[in-house]
């Protein structure tokens, strides 16, 4: 998604772009979401300024890809089931505000007019109208698309070309070499490697997630409804399984339930744990989920990196390569800003953010692949 | 419920009871899990006891073998040996960090309550199921697959029409037609896609099952006797009816596989069984971690005593690769006596099951012989209109998988699945996957299923905590 994203916006930019993946479109992380383009989960600070300007981006390619990406500005619900909680919650979005975020609070009568199937008895909820939804596999397909880059799918990426400058020119790759002034690390969970590749070190890996899938229901559940807790679940540090219900309908009908979070590798095999946990905190959210049945579950690898924030932009210490990794588990939501912040540095443009915090070679001086 | 056995054998078709009966009979204890309501599975599919069936026999070959092992069965059940859990519906099989493993099944005909089973040991016999390929017309009342007619006739003694054409390739149209036949419908056409020259490809592996010769020629007898017109080399291009189907067109095929012009011809039916081979059942193999292989890659591997590379798991039957019940009994025997031995501890003797051994290398072979005859014919996914459901469960047509694939670059399964939704409803692409390996040119793989069925979230929920 993230390199569908820089695609679009490159090639806007005026830029001949090629877009390399070992994989079919979406094959990796992509293909895993579900499509979340959160600002509620995020605190002020860097990623939800990156989140504000994808969120406005996104719209604008809302309004022109329609339904083929299936994007839907349906908002999201955070709940608190104690009042305690509902305290930190109303907190939290004090902040948020402030940085520009539109989060109105709901009081527990009022929960059943966003959400009439919600449990009763939660203290309070907060509601943000930025939220939406998207089709992340159609989404990278049709940006990819649209963008008109050459696509070569099935191909690796076996090394770096480099000029008689030492700075990057281009990629090898399995099936012969693209020549090319600039290159764009958005590998994803894998990007850690691809910049292994060009002799840089940036220690992204991998924090598996379990999805539930419904079976299709009419529309039951209307905006994207979590817990309180998975604003501290995203931002935690732990290995262990951590889960906190986000629970959320669909265009076409199922009801998706994230999103587990635990670091184990790129261990694929069914963890009845976690699913176990998503089902059971769903349950506690929308009670008539209990009897309706779950058609697949899947895993997928969300790209974190040991701060929580993603890399974006251009690699001093090797020159000609930008990096657009390791978004964790909003890369969806993030893809439109980083893509046009990398479009903006590939021209030269002033950048819309400051891209300070999120250089890619900040971990070699406070050097932090732990914990 | 929890139980303690040593083996837990999920399915009770032939390769099931075989391996559960040659375990038993070495003193391991075994749990039988079966989602059917009577042992059987769809070989020996039993009537509903309800029904009282007077000659359930009369529909079924190698009614001896059988018996046999049903007394066998029922024996080892009178003696505390076999526990038969029926109404269980496996979703799916974990293997502990002890190597121990748990069962976990759906409870009941509605499926909505919980179940777990405990063992050391466990044997995957969880069978096949037929190959759909959609033509024009599949989707209206009145088509329906032909182990699916096979199984109203033989589970509920009912006829599915009384005028039916017959159609697809492979051996299981033979039965299916004369069974239909016997039972008093009446049956216009057998339309089979292969042609009988390409049987005599296959025919030194063919030659050699001298039984299996006998029973073909059993069938044609049958075909004779009922008057039932067989078109080989022909094809169901199209099912008409508004509200359910009045008629099917059918063609002949040139040897490339495309329809001869002026071939067409009507016939008119109020039913349409139709099949196309089967495919392995893998999705419990696959998530426990088993090497899935076979000429498609979509059976389980399984090593001379039946072992998948998956310690303590073992495979037989129609799940390790399609080849009837006479193969699914030798290995499930071959199953059940390795398992007996290394739950002991000690190596099997396959001396001790040699003729067993014999009958599975020559059946393989022939199975193999017969696939290769019975392959769908070539181009049958060019004939498929746009407009063509393949995806029932999510309404996905031929033309949207041709449009994912040519302009949006989708040249794989689940990269169709991700852009269509083919394969992300009910059956979570049994059905439709052929169809779209066919649309597209992928290769069809084995899809990954982590719940062989659906699971209702308060079960998934109330798991036992371990």
């Amino acid at each position: 998604m993230v390199g569908a994203a820089c695609a679009l916006y490159a090639a806007r930019a005026g830029l001949d772009v090629r877009v390399v993946d070992r994989g079919p479109v979406a094959g990796g992380t992509t293909g895993a979401g579900e499509g979340n383009l959160l600002v509620s989960d995020k605190e002020p600070g860097p990623e939800l300024d990156l989140a504000l300007l994808s969120a406005r981006l996104w719209s604008r390619l809302g309004d022109e890809l329609g339904t083929a990406v299936e994007y839907e500005p349906k908002g999201g619900l955070v709940v608190a089931a104690a009042p305690e909680g509902l305290t930190a919650l109303h907190a939290f979005a004090d902040g948020q505000r402030h940085a520009g975020v539109e989060a109105h609070p709901v009081d527990a009568d009022q929960l059943p007019f966003l959400e009439p199937h919600l449990a009763t008895g939660m203290a309070g909820g907060v509601h943000y109208p930025q939220d939406a939804q998207v089709m992340p596999a159609l989404a990278a397909a049709r940006l990819l698309r649209v963008s008109g880059a050459r696509l070569h799918t099935g191909w690796t990426v076996t090394g770096l070309l480099r000029g008689p400058d030492g700075a990057a020119a281009g990629v090898r790759t399995d099936r012969g070499d693209l020549h090319a002034p600039a290159v764009v690390n958005a590998a994803g969970t894998w990007g850690g490697e691809l910049a292994a590749l060009a002799g840089v070190r940036l220690p992204v890996l991998p924090r598996r997630g379990f999805v539930l899938v419904t079976e299709p229901l009419p529309r039951m559940v209307r905006h994207k409804v979590y817990a309180a807790d998975y604003m501290a679940d995203v931002a935690s540090d732990s290995a262990a399984l951590r889960t906190s219900p986000v629970v959320e309908g669909t265009a076409a009908g199922p009801v998706l339930i994230g999103a587990s979070r635990e670091r184990v590798g790129f261990d694929r095999s069914l963890s009845l744990a976690a699913v176990r946990a998503l089902a059971a905190g769903a349950i506690g959210l929308f009670p008539f989920l209990e009897r309706v049945r779950a058609l697949r579950t899947y895993a997928g690898f969300r790209p974190y990196l040991p701060d929580h924030l993603p890399a974006i932009g251009p690699d001093p210490r090797a020159p000609g390569l930008f990096h657009a990794c390791g978004h964790e588990g909003a890369g969806i939501g993030l893809a439109t800003g980083t893509g046009q912040l990398i479009a903006q540095t590939l021209t030269g443009k002033a950048p819309d953010l400051d891209l300070t915090p999120f250089r890619p070679e900040r971990f070699d001086t406070d050097g932090g692949d732990t914990p | 419920m929890t139980e303690r056995a040593h083996l837990a054998v999920v399915g009770a078709g032939p390769a099931g009871l075989a391996g559960a009966l040659a375990a038993a009979d070495r003193g391991v204890r075994v749990t039988l899990v079966d989602a059917a309501e009577q042992a059987g599975g769809q070989f020996y599919r039993q009537p509903a006891r309800a029904l009282g069936a007077r000659r359930p026999e009369a529909l079924h070959h190698q009614w001896r073998t059988w018996r046999r092992l049903r007394e066998g069965i029922e024996r080892h059940i009178a003696a505390g040996r076999i526990t038969h859990l029926t109404d269980h519906h496996v979703w799916a099989v974990q293997r502990a960090s002890d190597s121990s493993f748990t069962v976990y099944a759906l409870r009941g005909p509605a499926e909505e309550e919980g179940a777990t089973v405990r063992a050391d040991a466990v044997l995957l016999a969880t069978g096949g199921y037929e190959r759909v390929l959609p033509f024009p017309g599949w989707t209206l009342p009145g088509v329906v697959t032909a182990g699916g007619a096979q199984a109203m006739l033989k589970g509920a003694l009912v006829l599915p029409g009384r005028r039916v054409v017959v159609a697809g390739t492979g051996p299981l149209l033979l039965p299916v037609a004369t069974g239909l036949a016997a039972a008093g419908a009446r049956v216009a056409a057998l339309v089979e896609s292969a042609a009988p020259v390409a049987l005599l490809r296959g025919a030194p592996a063919l030659a050699a099952e001298p039984g299996k010769l006998a029973e073909g020629a059993w069938y044609a007898g049958q075909l004779m006797r009922h008057r039932i017109r067989t078109l080989s080399r022909h094809s169901v291009v199209e099912a008409h009816g508004t509200d359910r189907l009045t008629a099917v067109t059918v063609a002949a095929l040139r040897n490339d596989g495309r329809i001869r012009p002026g071939s067409a011809r009507r016939i008119s039916c109020d039913t349409l069984a139709v099949g196309h081979g089967m495919l392995p059942h893998t999705d419990l193999a696959e998530t426990l971690g088993c090497t899935l292989s076979g000429p498609t890659g979509t059976a389980v591997r399984v090593d001379d005593e039946q072992r998948t590379d998956v310690p303590g798991v073992w495979a037989a039957g129609e799940t390790t690769g399609i080849g009837g019940a006479a193969l699914a009994l030798a290995e499930g025997h071959i199953a059940g006596r390795s398992i007996a031995a290394r739950l002991r501890g000690v190596a099997p003797d396959p001396r001790s099951w040699a003729a067993s051994a014999r009958a599975r290398a020559r059946l393989r072979r022939f199975f193999a012989a017969l696939e290769a005859a019975y392959a769908p014919p070539a181009g049958w996914a060019d004939r498929l209109t746009d407009d063509t459901v393949v995806c029932r469960c999510e309404e996905v047509t031929a033309g949207a998988v041709r449009t994912a694939a040519r302009s949006l670059g989708a040249g794989d399964l689940r990269t169709v699945k991700l852009f269509t939704r083919a394969g992300m409803g009910w059956c979570q692409g049994r059905m439709c996957a052929p169809a779209v390996a066919g649309l597209t040119g992928c290769p069809l793989t084995a899809g990954r299923r982590p719940f062989a069925r659906p699971v209702p979230l308060g079960v998934l929920a109330a798991l036992p905590d371990d």
